[in-house]
């Protein structure tokens, strides 16, 4: 690598796939040895063994960067070492478990973060991870695994790989493999095999992974064509005749202290990317006589925190009634759809007096209103 | 839905058993397919070939295609090739040799070749039919590119014209479809002109929604098969509730502007009214001829209570979303009891009801 390379941010690319031992490390490991043959100068940032032989084997003549250890509580930690990495400086470097949340104490909260350091170096990174590992499907996961997924990565950040890379293989294959005792120890497998390894679930969860491969080709394709669009427009600024675009989505999502609000934020979000919409989120300010309590605003606090992590633009206004308050900000901000969850109406529908929801969509007359259904009970982000 | 108990029909029940009877004897299918050539897919048959031979399954292979690289030649050496015969310069598989061999597994490379006219068959899937049907089970690849019903989007891409065919239904009936996917850059295939890498990637897109429509399919007979309810599956459904009384096109255009980037499924439904304006059932007839232009399911349904009539359909087609729209007038009783749009919000559970402006 020359000098002129040190301003350029490292590619990133991500190994897709949809459960435990579909073979996304080995693919990722396979394609570092070949990069290693071509001459390129790889090393393992971090791996995850699992007892598996054959990928174990893959990762004999590629060089290791040793892990760091880390006391908390009085265990022993092993993590990724990023410092030792950024001192190696490789031109790629594979780490395994892009999702993985570090040891409390360490610099940086998640595994994507450290990602983000190398890239920022100039280091192009292979990672991997599944698809029940993004945000924006946490609840439709939960919906139909019962598991609630607590290792996630933000949408914006798959969506800024360079490349996302299905793995698949079908479930009748992974189940195989299962009861083979490849993936996991007996014991562990028999355990699987009740929960996320159900048939059932493998297959909605592939379909999710093809899906959502497919949409990230989508959305760097549309990126790509407004690239171009853009640099034609600014060659021809006095074109004349050409149909003026539709005007652009504008999605606001509604913030409360209600625990519904983190499926509401990660829903809205999700359509709003689909839409290639722009996407904001507002809170009204809690009355200023404490009512509600600590707790409360807490979990409004919470629930902000949580939709800037999506990287939603977060509001609080502090005026008047809810439901005017709301609807004149969308106004304002010309939002042309406004996410309300069902149960932020409270736990009773008035009979003769509205609820926010009623309220909302007789305000909100020129503008698309969508009432957010719960999946199941929900649970509070953490 | 349950609710009428129904007596098996004898006859049904025999063809029934005689389909499970031949399913158990026949072969089992499975496919690797690939968006393009040189993604990989020979390699990882043969790689799966080899890996099921070391657990002890009987494996030849019957047709690989001419262009080796270094470690697919190195597989080959260690398994068993039932030759190619040579007809007229087209290399064909050796089908009755492969019969009297009687392997469990034969892997057969590039499911698309046409033989040449004086085969038995005019293309190699269909002898491949013929080895299922003797119980052989076959591993084989598929480039997208060959699929009869993609052709015409595929030449638009590539702008390449290719004779070679297989139909979709055939890739269908694979008891198990694994698609092939890689970086663009890592493929050996070159696409032509300026944007080449840009036309990969379409076709890539192409072939990961091909393998989830199958796959949702085969979800689907999976769950009737094992009687599982299960409500919220990987798809977007969109319905759109359409009524004189609403901006009907504004709806179903944004109803298929949103199942298109969904990649979902758009259903729009009309609830009968008793009595119905001629003028009014003109523009519903218009707006119905709109949704199926934009590729949408139009339903009209019968109910003498609306709200329940919409979200019955609704759970029976794993509806998502239902777009209503605000009715442009408000009795005195819907101030009192709740509006439509106010019923039909409380009654949804499950599902997200988007309110349209009139």
């Amino acid at each position: 690598m020359t000098d002129l390379s040190s301003n350029r941010r490292g590619v990133l690319r991500i190994y897709l796939g949809y459960a435990a031992g579909v073979g996304k490390t080995y693919r990722m490991l396979q394609e570092a040895r070949q990069l290693k043959t071509q001459g390129v100068d790889v090393v393992i940032g971090y791996f995850e063994p699992h007892g598996r032989k054959d990928t174990i084997e893959l990762t004999e003549d590629i060089e290791t960067i040793p892990r760091r250890k880390l006391e908390y509580r009085g265990t022993v930690f092993e993590d990724m070492d990023t410092e030792a990495i950024l001192r190696r400086r490789p031109a790629v470097c594979a780490v395994d478990e892009f999702a993985h949340t570090n040891v409390p104490g360490s610099e940086r909260a998640k595994r994507w973060e450290d990602v983000e350091i190398l890239l920022d170096a100039g280091i192009d990174v292979l990672t991997t991870m599944n698809v029940q590992h993004i945000e924006s499907l946490n609840d439709r996961v939960w919906d139909f695994t019962g598991v609630r997924v607590r290792e996630t990565v933000p949408d914006w950040v798959v969506r800024q790989a360079d490349e996302v890379v299905m793995i698949d293989l079908p479930p009748e294959a992974l189940m195989n493999r299962l009861r083979r005792g490849v993936i996991y120890a007996p014991e562990k497998a028999k355990q699987a095999l009740q929960n996320f390894f159900k048939e059932s679930t493998l297959r909605v969860l592939r379909e999710l992974a093809l899906r959502q491969t497919a949409h990230e080709l989508d959305v760097h394709k549309m990126e790509k064509e407004e690239q171009t669009v853009a640099s034609q427009a600014t060659e021809s600024l006095a074109q004349e005749g050409a149909p003026s675009p539709q005007p652009p989505d504008r999605v606001l999502i509604y913030i409360t202290a209600d625990p519904s609000t983190a499926m509401l934020i990660r829903r809205g979000r999700r359509v709003a990317d689909y839409l290639s919409a722009d996407c904001f989120a507002v809170a009204v300010q809690p009355a200023a006589d404490g009512r509600g309590g600590s707790a409360q605003r807490d979990a409004l606090e919470r629930h902000l925190n949580f939709a800037r992590n999506l990287h939603i633009e977060t509001r609080v206004v502090r005026v008047g009634p809810v439901a005017e308050a709301l609807v004149d900000f969308a106004r304002l901000h010309r939002v042309t759809q406004i996410f309300l969850a069902r149960s932020q109406q409270g736990p009773y529908v008035p009979v003769l007096g509205r609820s926010l929801v009623q309220q909302v969509v007789r305000l909100a007359r020129d503008m698309q209103v969508t009432i957010v259904a719960e999946r199941r009970q929900q649970k509070p982000v953490n | 839905m349950p609710g009428v108990i129904t007596r098996p029909d004898p006859e049904k029940l025999l063809r029934r058993v005689q389909a499970e009877e031949e399913f158990r004897k026949r072969g089992r299918l499975k496919i690797f397919l690939g968006y393009a050539s040189g993604v990989g897919k020979s390699f990882r048959m043969l790689d799966e070939g080899r890996r099921r031979r070391v657990r002890g399954e009987d494996i030849v292979v019957g047709a690989i295609q001419p262009y080796k690289s270094a470690d697919i030649q190195e597989i080959l050496q260690k398994m068993e090739v039932i030759p190619l015969k040579v007809i007229d310069e087209v290399p064909v598989i050796d089908v009755s040799a492969i019969l009297r061999r009687r392997p469990q597994v034969c892997l057969v490379d590039g499911l698309a070749y046409d033989n040449p006219p004086s085969s038995a068959h005019a293309k190699r899937w269909q002898d491949v039919e013929d080895l299922l049907a003797a119980g052989v089970s076959v591993v084989g690849t598929v480039n997208l590119q060959y699929i009869e019903e993609l052709r015409d989007r595929v030449e638009k891409i590539t702008g390449k014209e290719v004779n070679d065919s297989i139909p979709l239904g055939f890739v269908k009936t694979a008891d198990e479809i694994e698609v092939v996917d890689t970086p663009p850059e890592m493929c050996t295939e070159t696409v032509e002109g300026r944007e080449g890498e840009h036309r990969l990637t379409e076709l890539r897109e192409i072939a990961l929604l091909l393998a989830a429509d199958v796959v949702d399919h085969q979800l689907e007979a999976y769950l009737e098969r094992h009687g599982i309810e299960q409500v919220w599956g990987a798809v977007e459904r969109i319905l759109v509730c359409v009524s004189p009384r609403v901006k009907a096109v504004d709806m179903i255009e944004s109803g298929h502007r949103n199942a298109e980037r969904f990649r979902g499924e758009l259903h729009v439904i009309y609830v009968a009214e008793a009595e119905i304006a001629p003028e009014d059932q003109k523009v519903l007839e218009s707006n119905f001829a709109l949704a199926r232009k934009l590729n949408a399911q139009t339903h009209t349904l019968e109910g003498e209570d609306p709200i329940h009539t919409i979200i019955e359909f609704a759970r029976q087609h794993g509806i998502t979303q239902i777009f209503i729209g605000h009715s442009t007038h408000e009795s005195l009783w819907h101030r009192v009891w709740g509006s439509f749009v106010d019923r039909l919000i409380r009654q949804a559970e499950g599902i997200d009801v988007r309110v349209f402006p009139n």
